[in-house]
């Protein structure tokens, strides 16, 4: 009996041209590192108040460009700049060993600057412009391996949907800037309020609209779990990592501290995108057999959890409750820097692991343990951190989350009291599922034995992409037990927001506490508890009864006789999701596909089971296909009015100069 | 519910009053004493001794009370509880089996067939009794033994 | 930080670590006498547990530290929930440390260490157990995290000692809908957690039907001891939490002092006891129901959760 499940295989990646050689690597590795390192430098000036103003008029003709840096994009510099230095560490043994093109390796630096520059523009127009070239850099990044159907596809549909988000976003922050009466980011935090109500409703949507659908919040995260899994292990890194993030930032710089506070819909289209998001997004993930694929999913639930906290902000700003509003803003952050530094690993070790095998296909991995034991204890950290229990680095924000859900008192109000239990609801199930999921990428497809001869095959990353990988552990071991490094920021942060108590900032010591709230929580003090009393129990375990004890021994594992076991009889990403797959098949929809072929043409005998599932994504499939077909069909009847007759095309003129002509008279 | 609560009060305690203890085995060895795990394997039998086995831990025998158990996995086992001739397709089963339990172990054959082939000795498909294949430390012989029989034997190893 | 508080964390850790294995032994003694079996008594656990750590300790091929390192994992993760919780004491010094969302965080840690280890054998059986294991977690967690919410909302924090000393003071609040709802959720959080019947029938000896067990087939000898005794303990930390969140009288304060400690600790082992009984008579009644259905029942308890949630809101009375 056969039992096929569908799966990609990636090819080893070659790239666009010419292969480059000997130090273009390490070049190119090293400029991105030194981004990063500037990017923390200007990040740490930013939150310190010293983010003053440059302005650069020969670069760019009419507007000139703009850079200020204020503390909340100086926060979010410094989460580039980490994810920047980590990749650009990694970046040197992986273009080594898999080797890339000119072109493809010119993508982190250019695309890490383009994005430090988008959080570093003073005025709409540089913020603009350097918007476009993030764009267009992490855009070249996916399609590096232009050779294959499935990158081209994805370069497609994300060029597709960021440059409809970008069109949202200019046409929104133009008619921002118009109104508002200037272009310069501080002065339109002050003029904001001259805006109509129905502009600035119309700015928020459009806004809103274009920096989710770079955050990958649900329905504009199609692109997301195409084209993340089809970059470069570094690549990869800075997007789902760093880029989301500057969605996140033009998420809080715009919507809430320069058009804030707003009204009440605003707040709640935020939280339910992001709840929608949460869920959505972890679901898809928890049935991926696709690493990367299942990574990116991730991150789409991710994000939505930081906008539930961006929303819930929102809210109990809306209702006057500045401590949980400053709680709940404070939540998103931690929980956007957690996000990157822990997604910035899985997605390196996962790079390492694709690398090494080939393979992005859970079902055929297996084994790395073994093989690869410094990418598995580094997958693992990275995957303990975005499961958000304690000792991760998720864990902090998640609590700090839900406090701020918890602290909204009764009585406040009926919205409130139907939003915040369903906010806890999907946060909780999006915990739970999330774990799932990291339990399934972590020890299907590191642990037991290999279920490929490629994974079998596997060896160690190098020792540049160890390094990276270690630099982003380190950054997930600060974020999980000691988070106050990042108190600082949150202040200056909270400050600029509108509407929140600066004085009702949390405090994040070693004890986390909620200033006039009662709550907290040690995650380091939780950390040490369990690590040692796990010290504790091996040592005294091993010690009770040792004296009686005969020698230990390592013995086949136990088949039930039938032995040996084959790797065909491993439960595979596929079974083990199995479970959860039929739970919720009402939303995920899969296609389920079971076909028996008998032998000697009797159906008592069976000769092959083909088993194929296939859970496609279920928002692609009932929105956007109907939209492009209508689209498409569109086309045609438009292609009709251009049969290539030169002779129409000249009617066509006449037509309209006689149109103009009558208009104009 | 109800119906069930009624019965669970008027049968009351169904085991029999526990027989008097036998003595310790010759050697006096310590496995399973005060608590006794085994896994059993069927390794050709006619199912007799598997009746009288489940009726060991039935109600009205109880082995538990005596800290006898039946377990799923020999890792969890101290010992193999073989019934049946050791048939050819099951030799390498058995051998598995008690190579999976972690030592100190304990083999008890239950049953003719497992002590000396019983009325299968001579069938073809047949490799022998247990001791044939592995090295058998108790045997309950019997077709099939009383379920008091083997608790005899599971006592001696427990000591209760 | 008093002493009298470090000597209550002490001492219920200690209870905790000591007693798990009666209770368990304690809860198959009701269970063997409901069903007319005389049972193989109280201390059975603690004769078992004595025999594991004499055997051998057998490493299957091919597995890794993770395996290796569950069980003290798993243990250790309830220990130090046992020390937080407040079961003798509410003045446990680590109660600043871990609120309920840490130690549900803690209990799902225990959870994930043990799935991790049954996919590190990577035997059918093993995967299987964790997939299974995984699927009712992932559907636990927001019933869990309903229920605490519930809980908090009534005592405005989700800190341990603040909820049980808002109870004290205000016990009308146990009785009120969101309240029952509540223990409601929760008793059906911690049969789905511990592996008790109706989710997982902890005595089965079928593979097939097996959803905890299934996940330890490979362990033996020691390891084998510290997960049973890890589990027993799990069950006991969440039964003192279940009875202390709801009837929390004579637990000892924040001033108590030795008798105080004393007198907490021998409440606390009455009333677990007392749940423990109730639960194992349940289990009489019941059957183990299939995989697919558990999800129903879950549902279930997450409806009652949501309605807990909502009932505090609409139904309490003003923050003191």
């Amino acid at each position: 009996m056969t039992a096929t499940v569908e799966s990609t295989v990636s090819a080893p990646r070659r790239g666009t041209g010419r292969p480059a050689a000997g130090l273009a690597p390490a070049l190119a590795g090293t400029v991105t590192v030194g981004l990063g390192g500037a990017a923390g430098l200007l990040g740490v000036l930013g939150i310190s108040g010293h983010g003053g103003g440059v302005r650069l008029g020969w670069l760019l003709p009419l507007a000139g460009v703009d850079f200020a840096v204020s503390a909340t994009a100086g926060l979010f510099m410094l989460l580039v700049g980490l994810v920047a230095v980590a990749a650009g560490v990694y970046s040197i043994g992986y273009f080594r060993t898999s080797g890339a093109s000119t072109i493809t390796l010119a993508v982190a630096p250019v695309f890490t600057a383009a994005m430090l520059g988008v959080l570093a523009a003073g005025s709409v127009v540089t913020l603009l412009v350097c918007w476009e070239m993030m764009a267009l850099a992490s855009l070249v990044g996916v399609l590096s391996d232009h050779h294959r159907p499935a990158a081209l596809d994805a370069g497609r549909w994300y060029a597709g949907m960021t440059q409809l988000g970008f069109v949202a976003i200019l046409v929104g922050l133009v008619v921002l800037s118009a109104s508002g009466g200037s272009g310069d980011m501080v002065l339109l935090g002050r003029h904001a309020g001259r805006l109509t109500p129905t502009a600035r409703n119309a700015v928020f949507a459009l806004t809103a609209l274009g920096f989710g659908s770079k955050a990958g919040l649900v329905p504009l995260h199609v692109w997301l779990p195409r084209a993340h899994p089809e970059a470069p292990g570094p690549v990869s890194a800075l997007m789902s990592a760093a880029m989301v993030a500057v969605g996140i930032y033009g998420l809080v710089r715009v919507d809430v501290q320069i058009l804030g506070p707003g009204p009440r819909w605003w707040a709640v289209a935020v939280l339910g995108f992001g709840a929608l998001s949460a869920v959505y997004g972890v679901l898809q993930a928890s049935v991926s057999t696709d690493l990367k694929r299942l990574l990116a999913y991730s991150t789409t639930e991710n994000m939505g959890v930081v906008a539930v906290g961006v929303g819930a902000g929102m809210l109990l700003i809306d209702y006057h409750r500045p401590g949980a509003a400053a709680v709940a803003i404070a939540a998103a952050l931690v929980h956007t820097v957690a996000h990157a530094v822990f997604k910035a690993l899985l997605f390196l070790s996962a790079g390492a692991a694709v690398a090494a095998t080939g393979i992005r296909d859970l079902d055929r991995l297996g084994g790395l343990a073994v093989r690869m034991p410094a990418t598995t204890i580094l997958f693992a950290v990275g995957a303990l951190g975005a499961s958000g229990l304690p000792l991760g680095a998720g864990f902090v924000s998640e609590w700090l989350l839900l406090q701020a859900l918890i602290h909204t008192e009764p009585g406040s109000g009926t919205l409130l009291a139907v939003v915040m239990p369903v906010a806890v609801g999907v946060v909780a199930l999006s915990t739970g599922l999330g774990v799932a999921a990291m339990v399934k990428a972590f020890g299907v497809g590191f642990l037991a034995r290999p279920r490929s001869p490629e994974a079998a095959e596997a060896r160690e990353a190098s020792p540049s992409m160890v390094a990276g990988m270690s630099f982003a552990a380190a950054a997930c071991g600060v974020a999980a037990v000691a988070p106050v490094v990042l108190s600082a920021a949150l202040d200056k942060v909270l400050g600029e927001t509108p509407g929140v108590g600066l004085s009702a900032a949390p405090s994040l010591g070693v004890v986390l506490r909620l200033p006039g709230l009662a709550g907290s929580v040690s995650p380091a003090v939780l950390a040490a508890a369990v690590v040692s009393v796990t010290l504790a129990v091996v040592v005294l375990a091993g010690r009770a009864g040792a004296r009686r004890r005969p020698a230990a021994v390592t013995a086949p594992l136990w088949t039930c006789g039938a032995g040996p076991l084959s790797e065909r009889m491993e439960y595979t990403a596929t079974s083990f999701a199995q479970p959860l797959q039929q739970v919720f098949d009402v939303v995920l929809r899969p296609e389920v596909d079971v076909e028996v072929s008998h032998a000697g043409g009797s159906e008592y005998l069976v000769e092959r089971v083909r088993f194929r599932s296939r859970v496609d994504d279920t928002v692609e499939l009932r929105l956007y296909r109907p939209i492009l077909a209508a689209v498409s069909r569109w086309a045609g009847w438009v292609r009709r009015a251009h049969p290539g007759s030169v002779h129409l095309y000249i009617g066509y003129g006449a037509i309209g100069v006689t149109v103009v002509l009558v208009v104009a008279r | 519910m109800a119906g069930l609560t009624g019965r669970i009060r008027r049968l009351g305690r169904i085991a029999e009053p526990a027989p008097p203890a036998p003595g310790p085995l010759q050697d006096a060895s310590e496995v399973g004493r005060g608590s006794l795990q085994l896994r059993h394997v069927d390794a050709g039998s006619c199912n007799g001794c598997e009746v009288e086995i489940s009726g060991c831990f039935s109600p009205v025998y109880d082995a538990e009370r005596y800290g006898a158990r039946l377990v799923a996995s020999p890792r969890h086992a101290d010992g193999v509880l073989v019934s049946g001739v050791v048939t050819r397709n099951m030799a390498s089963a058995l051998v598995d089996a008690v190579n999976a339990v972690p030592a100190p172990r304990v083999v008890i054959a239950v049953g003719d067939c497992a002590c000396d082939g019983g009325v299968f000795s001579e069938a073809y498909g047949v490799v022998g009794p247990a001791g044939a294949v592995i090295g058998v430390d108790v045997a309950v012989p019997g077709c099939p033994p009383e379920p008091a029989q083997i608790i005899d034997a599971l006592r001696k190893l427990t000591r209760r | 930080m008093n002493p009298g508080g470090i000597l209550g964390a002490a001492a219920q850790t200690a209870a905790v670590g000591l007693g798990a294995p009666g209770l368990v032994g304690g809860m198959r003694q009701v269970r063997a006498r409901m069903e007319g079996r005389a049972g193989p008594g109280v201390a059975q656990p603690y004769r078992d547990l004595r025999k594991l750590l004499g055997k051998q300790s057998i490493t299957p091929e091919g597995t890794t530290v993770v395996f290796a390192a569950a069980p003290a994992v798993i243990a250790a993760a309830t220990l130090v929930i046992a020390a937080t919780i407040p079961l003798a004491t509410t003045a446990s010094p680590l109660d600043g440390a871990a609120d309920l969302l840490a130690v549900v965080g803690l209990l799902l840690i225990g959870t994930v260490s043990l799935v991790l280890a049954g996919l590190d054998t990577g035997t059918p059986f093993g995967g299987m157990g964790a997939s299974r294991e995984t699927t009712i977690a992932a559907l636990v967690e927001p019933t869990v995290l309903l229920a605490v919410f519930a809980l908090s909302i009534p005592a405005g924090s989700s800190n341990l000692a603040v909820i049980v000393a808002d109870t004290l003071r205000r016990p009308s609040d146990v009785l009120s809908p969101a309240g029952a709802l509540a223990f409601a959720a929760i008793v059906v959080v911690i049969i789905a957690e511990t592996g008790r019947l109706p989710v997982d029938n902890p005595a089965t000896h079928l593979e097939l039907t097996m959803v905890h067990e299934a996940m330890v087939l490979e362990y033996s000898g020691p390891k084998l001891a510290v997960i049973e005794w890890g589990a027993a303990m799990r069950l006991t930390v969440l039964l003192g939490l279940l009875v202390n969140l709801f009837a929390p009288w004579g637990v000892a304060g924040r001033h108590a002092g030795l008798v105080g400690v004393a007198a907490g600790l021998a409440a606390v082992a009455v009333k677990v006891a007392v749940a423990a009984a109730a639960l194992a008579a349940g289990e009489v009644y019941l059957a183990k129901i299939r995989l697919f259905r558990v999800p129903e029942l879950l549902a279930g308890s997450f409806l009652l959760g949501l309605l807990a949630v909502t009932a505090s809101y609409f139904l309490a009375s003003p923050q003191a």
